[in-house]
């Protein structure tokens, strides 16, 4: 009796374990097999038949869809340089280049992955209608403020992510460093 | 350990448990072996998460089952691509415009099987035509068209308009 017991209560947290740590994996977004450059996260493998097991859960569970590595790559940030989550009470500032792609976007959303309403319903910005420098550095300016030039409305929420998708482009599952794919540098400033 | 086998079991089992999966979002708006036009994201309603809204989305969600499919779309003046998804969203393939190289995208996709059972005539010809093969019997095919600018979002989505998926048989 004594040892069904034991073995009924060691199965119960083993359960409980097992399904705990799976929880927690899917939810909190682990960075396994990521490519971190920056504040910037992707994972490439994602894109191909070698996605991983955590990834094809959390892809399962959420209803998105990977972007396939023959269409580009994304990169996630959740957090500035710094290490701070993305307040869109906030101004935030993206400064700097991109690696080479024949088009990216960068689009705004909730923790969740759905777009944030905004005074002028803009959700992201794309790589043909941003303004950029002579040397084709730019910056985008992200609160929920106005702003002259590129400005990416925040709608006021608490907590963002910023997506950088880069289109037809050479990063992929051999990006290991900024050196191959120069990130652009993300700044708090201040906060209203 | 016991925990560690209960947790890979259930991340295993969870994509063919998934009811909230991306092919199933899909199935109640779209016929099979058909290209429907996906509705653009917005914040109060989006069929999935994280969708890029600087694209027109259109998805032939197919079935081999009766064998090979057709699909087609020109290539339009920005970007255009073509991602293929297993019936559990595992990306197995994916083409752009670029890489297409004419003005059409256009391929056959087909099951292991059906390749294999291709007449022998017909893979010589078969050699300047695009084969995708597709490990699962159903899935999906996702088209995007980009809007390089917002203004231009109409006339991405009359450029997926011609995209074609249809049943060989």
């Amino acid at each position: 009796m004594r040892l069904l017991l034991g073995s009924l209560f060691a199965l119960a947290i083993a359960a409980a374990v097992g399904l705990g740590t799976t929880w927690l994996a899917l939810t909190q977004g682990m960075a396994y097999g990521g490519v971190s450059i920056g504040a910037w996260t992707a994972w490439p493998k994602s894109g191909t038949p070698g996605i991983d097991p955590y990834a094809r859960a959390v892809v399962a569970r959420s209803g998105e869809l990977p972007v396939g590595s023959g269409d580009g790559v994304a990169f996630y940030a959740r957090n500035d340089d710094e290490g701070r989550p993305l307040d869109g009470r906030c101004d935030v500032v993206l400064s700097g280049i991109t690696p080479q792609a024949r088009y990216w976007t960068m689009t705004l959303y909730d923790s969740e992955g759905h777009l944030v309403a905004n005074s002028v319903q803009r959700h992201g910005l794309t790589s043909q209608e941003i303004i950029r420098r002579a040397d084709g550095s730019f910056e985008i300016m992200i609160g929920s403020r106005a702003r002259p030039g590129n400005w990416l409305p925040t709608g006021g929420i608490e907590r963002y992510v910023l997506v950088l998708r880069l289109y037809d482009t050479p990063v992929g599952v051999a990006t290991r460093s900024g050196r191959d794919a120069p990130m652009p540098t993300i700044t708090k400033r201040a906060c209203s | 350990m016991l925990g560690g086998i209960v947790h890979f079991a259930t991340v295993l089992l969870l994509p063919s448990m998934a009811t909230q999966d991306a092919y199933s979002r899909l199935a109640p708006m779209t016929p099979v072996n058909a290209v429907t036009a996906i509705a653009p994201p917005s914040p109060e309603k989006a069929v999935m998460p994280f969708m890029d809204p600087a694209f027109a989305w259109s998805v032939c969600r197919y079935d081999l089952s009766e064998g090979p499919l057709k699909f087609s779309v020109p290539v339009s003046q920005a970007y255009t691509s073509v991602s293929f998804y297993t019936r559990t969203e595992v990306p197995y393939y994916a083409i752009n415009d670029r890489a297409a190289g004419r003005r059409m995208i256009e391929l056959d996709l087909m099951t292991t099987e059906q390749r294999n059972e291709l007449p022998e005539n017909e893979e010589i010809t078969a050699a300047d035509r695009l084969i995708v093969e597709s490990p699962t019997t159903t899935g999906l095919i996702v088209i995007k068209s980009l809007a390089p600018e917002p203004g231009l979002l109409q006339a991405a989505r009359s450029a997926l308009a011609s995209a074609r998926c249809s049943s060989v048989t």
